[in-house]
Parts: C-alpha cells; sequence; structure tokens
C-alpha cells in the first residue's frame, strides 16, 4: 500500500493553497513606501558605438526622480561570470567587462543604455522617450560560423570572436584520430542545436530599497539563488559587505535557469535605491524579457561515430560552435564544457571520445544555462548520431544501443570523459519504456497510419546526466570560482515543531513539501509539524541555490545532516531524563526507548527540555535545540533513462503529432512521487517544445525575430500527449544520505532526440536522414520535398 | 483623472484611473488583488485571466474605465465563503495541476469559464479550450486532469443536490 | 502606452461625433489594438470605445442574408443559432479565432477594420461576398472592402455598423494555424453558391487576404476535390518568415483549399 505521509508518499502540495487563492507572494506583488519604478531604454541596434547620450530633456520630464548612464556608475563593477574556462593551450579564457549600463559601445538588441526613474512606470517610459542617442551602427556579429573568421569584433579583446577554444580529453586526441581512421564504419552527423528562451511565465523583477539609517541594502528579486546573488553583486559590482545586504527571492514563478544569474538590473535597482533615496522597482515585460533574460543552448556541432562491424563504438569525435552571446553570463562558460563533453559517454562504453568547443562572442542576448545546460545537447548528439548510425549499420536501433550499453556490474564506472558513474542499469530502463510504448503493435499501428496517408515512426532516446552539482574541489579545479555545497538549518522550537533553513531555492519545485517529508518521515513527525523557510538571505545561514537538479540531493541531504545531528544530540538529553546511558537510547516513530526496558519518553518533552533546561546535561551540552550543516557531494548524481516517442506525420502539410510518449526514468529513491512525475511531465514538455516548436532567431542584422508569444511559440495543451511517466528502474545514488539523483532536468534532455528519431524514422521511406529543430510542419514539409528531388 | 467604479468579488469598489489603465493595473495596484498576473504582453499567456461579466477574459486586455458598472471575479473570489479551496482549486491542488503557481489563477479562471459552459468536456476540448493560457511548468498533463476531476466533481454535487 | 484619452459612447451618434476628434481612434474589442498600444506602436489622442454601443451588436436575418453587427463578438457569433444553422462554416470560423478569451470580447467590425493578412474574418467576408455597412451610410462590397495588408475602404473616422452575410449552398474554412500567435498561417474558405464558387485565402499573402480566380473557375466547373487537380498557388508574392517560406504557404493554400472542399461537400 502506498505510504500516506513521509519518504514515498505523494503528500499533496501545501504551498499550493497560497498560489491558488491569489495569496502567493511573488516580487511584482511586493510594493514599498514610496517606490519608485525603473524603466531602461535599451538598443534598439545590435552593434553599435556611443557617440552621446542627452538625457536632459528626460530628467526634467513629468515624475521623472532620476535619469542615469553609464558615467554615473563610475566604481560600480561589471557583472562577473562565476566560471573560469581555460583553453587548450593552458589560456584562460577571455572575459571582457559586462557594464550594468553600455559603456562606449551597445553589443546587442536589448543591451541596457539608461535608466530613468520615476514616480510611475508610464512616467518613466515616456521620458525615456526623450532621451537623445547619437549611436554609429557597426556591423553585427550574428552567425557564429562567420564570427570566428574574424572581421568584425564584438569586443576588442577577442579579434576572432573566440572566448576560448578548449579541447577534451586533451590526451585522447591522436588516439579518437586513429580509431576514426581505422574504423569499420564512421557515422557522421552535422547538426544544430537551436536557440531557446527559458520563458518562466513570471517575467523577472527586482525591487532595491536603501536603509540608510542603519546603512542596509535589501534587494527582492525573481532568483533561483538569492545567496549567490548577495555574494555576487555585493563583491563584485557593488562592494557591499554581506552583512549589509539582504536578498530576498520570496515566491518565483519559474526559472528553468534563466533566474540563477546575476543580472544588471538587479545591481542597478540596488545601487540606485541609495542614490535616489527611495526604493526602486524594476519589472520586465515580457518583450524585455526576450531581450534580457539569459538565452540557453544554441550549439552548432559535427559528431562521428566509429565503429566496428557488429557496431561496438570505437571513439566519438565532435566539434561545437557554442554561442555565448554579447557577453559572458554568470555560468555560461561551463555550460558547453564540463556540463557537455563529460556527457559525451552518454550510457555507452565507447572507450574514446574527444571534443572540440569553440565559445563564441556574437551580437546577441547572453546564453547560458537552461533547463538540462550542456547535457542535452551532449544527448542530442550522441543519440540522434546513434540512430542514424543504427540504419547505417542496418541494427535495431535499440538493439544498437543494448550492445553498446554500460553494464550493471560494471558500476562504479570510469567514462573516458573524467565523471565516474555511481550506479545504473540501462537496460532495465531500455525494456521498461519498449514495454510502455508496445513497440510490439508498432508495425500494426504504421499501417493503420499508412492506410490513412499517414506516416508514422518510432524514435527511441537514452540519456544520463550528472546532476546534484556538485563537488566543490572538482568544480573548483574545473574553474569554478564558487562552491557547490548547500547548507541547512534545522530548528527545533520549545514545543517541538521544526522549522527548516534551506539554501534551496524552490519556484515550482515543491521544496515546502518534500523537504517536510524528509524530516518527518526522520524525526516520526506529521508533516504538518515542519516548515521549510526558503529565499531569504537574512533567514537562511547560507545557501547555493537551487538548479542542475540539486535540491534534494544536496539541499536534501545538508537537511539530513542536521536532522542527524539534532537526532544525537536529543538522544543525549533524553538520556539524560530517562537516567540511562546514551548509547542504551533508540528513537523511533518520535519516542527515546531505552533499550529493552519500557522506559521512554516522547519528543516534545525532550523539546521542551531543550529549552527549559531545568534537569539537563547542563555540563556536558549546550541548552536549545538547532543544528545547521553544510553538505558537499562526493560525486554528481547520475539520473538516466530510455524515451520512446511514437509519432504520425502528415506528408501533405508536414504537421507532426505526438501519439504517445513514454519515459522510463532512474531516479534512484523517489520522496514525492507525485512531485517527481509533475518534474517529469514539465520537462518533456519543455523538450517537445525545443524539438517541435521553439527557436530563437535573429535577422542579419541582429534583430530578434521570435522576439514575442507572437513568433515564439510555447507550448500550449493541445500540443502535447498525455505522458507515460515510469520511475520504478531505480538505482539509488550511492554516496548521498536519501540514494536520491534528481529530476528537473530529465525530461527536457531525454525527449527532444526521441521525438526527433520518431519523425526521421516515419520519414525514413522518402529518403530523410535529418531534421534541424523545431520540426516545424514548414520544415519536415521542406524535408520531404527536398529528399524526393 | 477619471474615476471607474465596479463590483470584484461581490463588493463595489472604487478608483481613479487613466484612460491608459488596464483592468490587471487597477486589481494589482489599485485594489491590491495581485492574484491575477501580468506573464506577457501581446495577449497570449493568460496568466491575467479573470471573469467580467461572467465571460473569461484577459485582464491586460481590457481597460478598466471600459469595466465600469462591471461584476468582476478574480481568483481571490474562487474560494468557498468559509475560506476552504473551491473545487476547482481542490482539484488542481489534488492533482497537482501546478508548479510555479503563476499562471494557475489564470488557468482556474479559464477552467471556471469552461465548466460552466459545458460541464462534461471531453479531455480534447479542455485542451483546446485552454489555447489561451500558457504553463511553462507542467506540461499541462496534470492540469487537463485536475479540469477534468472538478468537472466530475461538479456533476456529482449538481446530481447530489437534486 | 501613450496617455490618451477615453471616452465610451453610448450611441452610434455619439460615436461618429467623437471620431471626428483629433487624432481619434476607435477602440472596439480591443484585443489588436490593446497589444498595439502596449508597444506604443500608436498614439491616439482620444481612445472611442465602441463596446457601449448596442444598436452595432446583435445578429438578425435580412432579406436572407445573415446580418451580424459589427460590434458582435466572435464567442456569440459562433454560438448563435441562426449562424450555426445558415451558415455553420461562420460560426466554425469565429469559434477557432484567437483563443476563448479574445472570443469573448473581439468584435467581427474590430477584425475588418484593422484586416490583418492573417486575420480569420476577412476570409469569410470575402469568401462569402459579404456586404459591409458604415456609419457613413455606405454599402461595401466585399471585393471592394480589402485594399491590402492593414488597409481597407474605409474612410477616416468612418465606423463599420454591421455586415451582411449571404447564405451559400455549402461553406467551409480551414485553418492552418501559426503556432505562436494562433493566427492563420493560411486559411482558405470555400462558398459554393449557386451563382459560382467563391475561394479567399488569408494569411498567405502580403496582399492581404485574396480570391483565388483559378480554384474558383475550378470548382466553378465541378466543385469536388478533384476538380483541383493541377491547380496549384504561385509562392510569387507570398509571405516567407520564421513560420513557413512562401512556397510552404502556397502550398498549404491548394491542401487547405482542398480540405475546405472535402469538408464542405
Amino acid at each position: 500500500m502506498p505510504k500516506d505521509h513521509g519518504i514515498g508518499a505523494s503528500s499533496k502540495r501545501r504551498e499550493d493553497v497560497r498560489f491558488l487563492t491569489g495569496k502567493g507572494q511573488y516580487t511584482d506583488d511586493i510594493n514599498r513606501p514610496g517606490q519608485t519604478y525603473c524603466y531602461f531604454l535599451r538598443s534598439s541596434v545590435a552593434h553599435g558605438k556611443i557617440n552621446g547620450i542627452d538625457t536632459s530633456a528626460a530628467a526634467a520630464a513629468p515624475g521623472v526622480v532620476a535619469v542615469f548612464t553609464a558615467k554615473d556608475l563610475e566604481g560600480v563593477g561589471g557583472v562577473p561570470c562565476g566560471w573560469q574556462v581555460t583553453d587548450k593551450d593552458g589560456n584562460p579564457m577571455k572575459e571582457p567587462k559586462h557594464p550594468i549600463l553600455a559603456e562606449g559601445k551597445v553589443r546587442h538588441v536589448g543591451d541596457p543604455i539608461a535608466a530613468v526613474v520615476a514616480d510611475s512606470l508610464a512616467a518613466a517610459r515616456d521620458a525615456a522617450e526623450q532621451i537623445e542617442l547619437d549611436i554609429e551602427e557597426l556591423p553585427a556579429v550574428i552567425d557564429m560560423r562567420a564570427a570566428v573568421k574574424g572581421g568584425t569584433a564584438v569586443h576588442s579583446e577577442a579579434p576572432d570572436n573566440i572566448c576560448y577554444d578548449w579541447e577534451f580529453v586533451a590526451e585522447n586526441k591522436a588516439a579518437v584520430d586513429e580509431a576514426i581512421r581505422g574504423a569499420h564504419h564512421v557515422t557522421t552527423l552535422e547538426l544544430v542545436n537551436q536557440r531557446l528562451v527559458a520563458n518562466p511565465m513570471e517575467p523577472r523583477c527586482a525591487i532595491g530599497e536603501y536603509d540608510a539609517g542603519r546603512d542596509e541594502h535589501t534587494l527582492w528579486t525573481t532568483s533561483q539563488n538569492p545567496h549567490v546573488i548577495r555574494l555576487l553583486m555585493g563583491a563584485f559590482v557593488l562592494s557591499i559587505p554581506e552583512h549589509k545586504l539582504r536578498v530576498v527571492a520570496p515566491d518565483v514563478g519559474g526559472g528553468f535557469g534563466s533566474k540563477i544569474y546575476h543580472y544588471a538590473e538587479e545591481a542597478f535597482v540596488t545601487w540606485a535605491a541609495k542614490k535616489v533615496g527611495r526604493p526602486i522597482k524594476w519589472t520586465a515585460d515580457r518583450s524585455e524579457a526576450f531581450l534580457s533574460d539569459a538565452q540557453g543552448r544554441d550549439h552548432v556541432t559535427k559528431v562521428e561515430l566509429a565503429m566496428d562491424k557488429d557496431g561496438h563504438f570505437l571513439a566519438l569525435r565532435c566539434s561545437t560552435l557554442a554561442n555565448m552571446g554579447a557577453y559572458l553570463s554568470t555560468f555560461a562558460p561551463c555550460i558547453p564544457t564540463w556540463l557537455h563533453g563529460t556527457l559525451l559517454a552518454g550510457n555507452y562504453r565507447t572507450p574514446l571520445v574527444f571534443t572540440n568547443v569553440k565559445a563564441v562572442f556574437t551580437n546577441t542576448v547572453p546564453v547560458d544555462a537552461y533547463r538540462g545546460a550542456g547535457r542535452p545537447e551532449a544527448t542530442f548528439q550522441l543519440e540522434r548520431t546513434i540512430d542514424k548510425a543504427a540504419r547505417e549499420m542496418g541494427i535495431d536501433p535499440a538493439e544498437l544501443r543494448r550492445r553498446n550499453f554500460i553494464q550493471p556490474d560494471q558500476f562504479p564506472y570510469q567514462t573516458p570523459v573524467a565523471v565516474v558513474y555511481d550506479t545504473g542499469n540501462y537496460g532495465a530502463t531500455l525494456d521498461k519504456a519498449l514495454e510502455l510504448a508496445d513497440v510490439k503493435g508498432f508495425a500494426a499501428r504504421k499501417a493503420a497510419s499508412k492506410a490513412k496517408g499517414k506516416l508514422r515512426g518510432l524514435g527511441i532516446a537514452n540519456y544520463i546526466e550528472a546532476c546534484g552539482i556538485a563537488p566543490s574541489s572538482l568544480v573548483g579545479a574545473l574553474g569554478a570560482r564558487a562552491g557547490l555545497y548547500e547548507a541547512a538549518t534545522v530548528r527545533v522550537n520549545p514545543t517541538g515543531n521544526i522549522s527548516v533553513f534551506t539554501g534551496s531555492h524552490s519556484h515550482g519545485q515543491g521544496h515546502e513539501t518534500t523537504f517536510a517529508q524528509v524530516v518527518a518521515e526522520m524525526l516520526g513527525c506529521s508533516e504538518s509539524q515542519v516548515d521549510i523557510v526558503h529565499g531569504d538571505t537574512s533567514r537562511i545561514p547560507f545557501g547555493m541555490g537551487t538548479y542542475g537538479s540539486r535540491s534534494l540531493a544536496v539541499g536534501g541531504s545538508a537537511i539530513v545532516k542536521s536532522v542527524e545531528k539534532i537526532i544525537t544530540k536529543a538522544k543525549k538529553i533524553a538520556a539524560h531524563l530517562l537516567e540511562a546511558s546514551e548509547s542504551d537510547i533508540t528513537f523511533a516513530n518520535g519516542q527515546f526507548t531505552v533499550s529493552g526496558t519500557d522506559r521512554s519518553i516522547d519528543w516534545g518533552t525532550v523539546a521542551l527540555t531543550a529549552y527549559v533546561p531545568h534537569k539537563y546535561p547542563i555540563s556536558e551540552i549546550e541548552p536549545g535545540l538547532e543544528e545547521t550543516s553544510f553538505y558537499d557531494p562526493a560525486n554528481f548524481t547520475y539520473p538516466a533513462g530510455t524515451y520512446v516517442c511514437e509519432v504520425e506525420v502528415d506528408p501533405d502539410t508536414g504537421v507532426v503529432e505526438i501519439q504517445s510518449f513514454v519515459a522510463a526514468d532512474d531516479f534512484g529513491n523517489v520522496v514525492n512521487p507525485m512531485i517527481v512525475e509533475g518534474q517529469v511531465h514539465g520537462g518533456l514538455a519543455q523538450g517537445i517544445g525545443q524539438a517541435m516548436l521553439e527557436g530563437c532567431t535573429y535577422d542579419e542584422s541582429g534583430q530578434l525575430l521570435s522576439a514575442s508569444y507572437m513568433d515564439y511559440a510555447m507550448p500550449r495543451a493541445a500540443d502535447l500527449p498525455n505522458f507515460v511517466v515510469d520511475h520504478s528502474c531505480a538505482t539509488p545514488c550511492t554516496h548521498n544520505p536519501l540514494g536520491v539523483k534528481g529530476c528537473g532536468e530529465a525530461g527536457a534532455i531525454g525527449s527532444p532526440p526521441a521525438l526527433v528519431n520518431a519523425v526521421v524514422d516515419a520519414l525514413a521511406g522518402h529518403g530523410v536522414t535529418h531534421i534541424d529543430m523545431p520540426l516545424s510542419p514548414g520544415r519536415v514539409w521542406e524535408a520531404i520535398r527536398a529528399a524526393r528531388h | 483623472m477619471p474615476k471607474v467604479s465596479m463590483t470584484v468579488n461581490g463588493k463595489a469598489v472604487s478608483g481613479e484611473v487613466e484612460g491608459r489603465t488596464l483592468l490587471v493595473q487597477f486589481l494589482r495596484e489599485g485594489l491590491g488583488l495581485t492574484g491575477t498576473h501580468v506573464g506577457c504582453d501581446t495577449s497570449q499567456c493568460g496568466a491575467c485571466v479573470v471573469h467580467v461579466n461572467g465571460e473569461s477574459v484577459k485582464a491586460c486586455t481590457v481597460f478598466a474605465l471600459g469595466c465600469e458598472g462591471a461584476e468582476v471575479r478574480t481568483i481571490e473570489g474562487m474560494a468557498n465563503p468559509d475560506g476552504s479551496l473551491g473545487v476547482i482549486q481542490a482539484a488542481f491542488q489534488e492533482h497537482h495541476g501546478l508548479q510555479c503557481g503563476f499562471c494557475t489563477p489564470g488557468m482556474v479562471m479559464s477552467a471556471a469559464d469552461l465548466l460552466k459552459q459545458n460541464a462534461s468536456p471531453s479531455e480534447r476540448e479542455v485542451r483546446e479550450w485552454l489555447e489561451g493560457n500558457i504553463c511553462r511548468c507542467t506540461g499541462y498533463h496534470n492540469i487537463v486532469k485536475a479540469i477534468m476531476a472538478a468537472a466530475a466533481t461538479l456533476r456529482g454535487e449538481q446530481v447530489a443536490a437534486e | 502606452m501613450y496617455a490618451f484619452d477615453y471616452t465610451r459612447p453610448a450611441s452610434l451618434a455619439e460615436a461618429i461625433e467623437a471620431m471626428r476628434g483629433d487624432e481619434a481612434k476607435a477602440l472596439a474589442g480591443g484585443q489588436t489594438l490593446i497589444p498595439t498600444l502596449k508597444q506604443r506602436l500608436a498614439s491616439p489622442a482620444t481612445l472611442v470605445d465602441l463596446t457601449g454601443i448596442t444598436e452595432i451588436r446583435g445578429i438578425c436575418l435580412k432579406d436572407g442574408a445573415v446580418s451580424v453587427g459589427a460590434g458582435t463578438r466572435h464567442a456569440e457569433v459562433a454560438a448563435s443559432a441562426d449562424v450555426r444553422r445558415l451558415i455553420p462554416a461562420l460560426s466554425h470560423l469565429a469559434g477557432h479565432i484567437g483563443d476563448p478569451q479574445v472570443r469573448n470580447r473581439g468584435t467581427l467590425g474590430g477584425s475588418l477594420a484593422n484586416n490583418d493578412p492573417s486575420a480569420c474574418y476577412p476570409a469569410a467576408v470575402l469568401g462569402l461576398g459579404a456586404t459591409v455597412h458604415t456609419s457613413a451610410g455606405r454599402a461595401i462590397a466585399a471585393d471592394d472592402y480589402f485594399q491590402g495588408m492593414f488597409t481597407t475602404a474605409l474612410d477616416e473616422g468612418e465606423l463599420i455598423t454591421s455586415v451582411d452575410f449571404p447564405v451559400p449552398e455549402k461553406a467551409a474554412y480551414m485553418k492552418f494555424v501559426q503556432p505562436a500567435s494562433r493566427f492563420a498561417l493560411t486559411g482558405v474558405f470555400v462558398a459554393k453558391f449557386a451563382g459560382g464558387v467563391r475561394v479567399a485565402v488569408t494569411g498567405a499573402s502580403e496582399g492581404g487576404v485574396f480570391r483565388w480566380a483559378e480554384a474558383e473557375a475550378a470548382l466553378g466547373r465541378s466543385f469536388a476535390v478533384g476538380a483541383l487537380d493541377g491547380v496549384e498557388a504561385s509562392p510569387d508574392g507570398m509571405i516567407g518568415d520564421l513560420h513557413g517560406t512562401p512556397e510552404y504557404r502556397a502550398h498549404l493554400v491548394g491542401v487547405m483549399t482542398r480540405r475546405a472542399v472535402e469538408a464542405a461537400a
């Protein structure tokens, strides 16, 4: 029987009540006394030299409090980058300054030039129109393949627009070349992993406030990691010490990566609130979000897979151009390198892997992590190439994969790309997915489709990802400028209820429910006795935030550590009260019992005694019952799985209809199955969105053509099927206390290749071997037509 | 500045607005009803859906002055009189039809309009009705499930009442 | 949005008067105009909200035609029993414009006055050979009304009051939706009358809604899908954008026309 509370139960989400009644508190719902509003005047050209800015008319406009440009920001640092990649020659990447407001040049459409602070947003926007700009337009660098040839440079520091030229695994290069030269067969595929916009439904918002009496700054912001913002903004941009800077990320309406980063607008409102002496609110409208939120993906890649005559993988060689956009966003350099190159072994025993990644500056919006971040790109490369290889070799695509799987008895498995997989069973998820998708019945369904004039296809994709980011010592060696542990304080209050302060941040993931389940399980109490607090640097000890499917694996583990310390201390108190030896005390179901006796006391008595220590071992332990832990993971976690997609294509229009979608995932242990399944559904929708609908397109001059929901196609309810999801093939993580792996990104990683493989399968009879995403009806129709000719 | 009066969630309200003040701005900034959200500026996302005179509309694409004398209902007016979750709200919680919660008020208001017009929608009809509501978190799977379940509950209640 | 004065006349006469003001602009359902105002792409001095005028709202039968008031909302046209009975294709079209919330606000008159090249209503008006009545007392034939994208025969300040749709023997509208905006990437309205067949295409052409003469001629000879064999639309002058090339749109015009004939037959 399924559990009704604690670990393994599908507990209903407690946070839902406020969201369902309109009582959530998102940043834009907050208004501060005396608040002003900020509007950023942004560049309308992709690349230009600023010859002059005249703000005098705007400053005199009705309702305007102040107008600022770069020259007012002297002494303010640029937006920092949190990761330094070293290139193939051992040199640090090119890291040009990313100013808060454009200095001398504008480098993408949307680059902020001036900020108007006024009594109302309308007044600020009205006044911004009166700013006179003298900008000399320069040729725009848009296409990466052209950019690396030099000519026009986005930054003078990088004349060929290359931020870094990275090789991995460099010492394998010659061996990979050799293996490819001598192989029985080499499958080659050139593909594009198109640029996406994360598009959380809540646009970004930031409110800055300064308390002159206390010399304290507060920033409310739409962030996935308020402590990271405090660290980056305080230390690198504004020189505000942590104890004078509070960052609050209240309810946040989705992030998907785009709210990890420190953005210029956050720093500006924090800085300017002190200058103008009033709070300042900035809220992006959606059009502004398209021009200022860091975007995702944008890789152009060539893949070569060498095989022996039986289809055993011998070597993989990849070469990628990765778009950085105009400036380096917080984690941008690590996405196409350490979150991408290290996943190129996939679920397979490929002994030799080499990849070259050139990161390229262009006059476009900066690119950074978006749900999956590097891992979807790696998975797409591998799984599309393997599918093509299967066709070329005449081997069933499932069989080719199975033949190359890392076997269950090979774990822990040292891949040739640095990472060590702790555990997994890839054959199990493949079998499960094929069974759930009724692959045996596919031929009959295909025939039925054909009778209707439709083309049916089936696509399989495996994925593996590195989650639970990440061991600090490892990422430090790879260039991270921060540790990636997580912190948690567990406070048992005097009457026995529990407040948990976590550095993880929930913006849809349901931490308030899941974390409470973990604590309730460990302490044998009801979930309602546990409250989860997050998102405020003034309340939480520290935190690195939520991204990379890390919250439960890393943040949850920190909570577990603290609860363990609580139990240890509580046992001491109980031993004292029961006049027994500490080693004789057992704790179960909220009761402390002297082993082998019926003598016990309850949790509440121990908690109260900790705060009213009249009868207390005061010489041995302090009063109170509160513990803080920092958990630094020993390894990444490696969720993996198999996705199977079945589609029907209308050859007359190119319309692709998803007939079924099956996801069999190995997430290790699962705390709340309902929430885990919801995470998979959402990830699948985003992956299917990438595969079929979404794409960010710039024209040659750098104007974003897909700049609103009129042109950027978001998946809607009628675009998607009901999903079949399964997480029964679990191999628990071996190195964190909960045995969990993380589930937030899987859906977005595994689904694009499954869907594209299905469509290519449907069109194989027409001679189609590849279509770049998104597989819009127009592109599918063009592919059929091109293959016919 | 012109004055506008309307009934919001059963209460008579009024306030001064500009011609360009949208209904959603009046609700959020004028009345402090921040449950209605703004997720786009091209009238696609539906985070701002409210009911005006019983019909679902996008509050970001209606002027406040155009609602003079209107009956407006927002997410804040959807709970039962005792404060407990209404049928649709409860179904969203029961079936995990929300994650970040930002699109949720619009989803609930849109669903309420559907179920008023069609007590027994098919799953396809629910999906097509949601054309004007974008969710980035759930993949819609559980939203559809929640609305179907709410429809069943509402039908059951009507049967019981007869 | 730029600031403007807002007025909501209660009668057509008051609206006509208000429209005489400098830089006055009519607001019908607002589902296109309000987003346009938000982008600061229009700056009227006065916005004349027509939603309070009951005399231009509603559906009635007039001389064998279905007369739809300009202020009638899409949802009302979709739900009208008369429209469903007499011109089900028009009901279907109105029921698939935008989304339910857009249909609860958007109006026939607003759509026609704007004449977006991807809007659905122009295809019905042109495909059915409807007559557009205006506040200036004019009755404009559909063939004269549409004058290229966002351009119509309306004079400055002239408002649409109603549209009379003749009842066809058979008709159907096939919309291929643009996945982001939900406008028509290509939409084809086919109507068969005793006197001939009309085929109107929206979403495809840089010139806005147009009649496809070759298809009309072929279907006039025989109202059957087979009659369209070998009849192809030319990509010349078709829209090319993120969502489809001119060639794709031209191809879709053919496919949607065939499907409309099938649905109507």
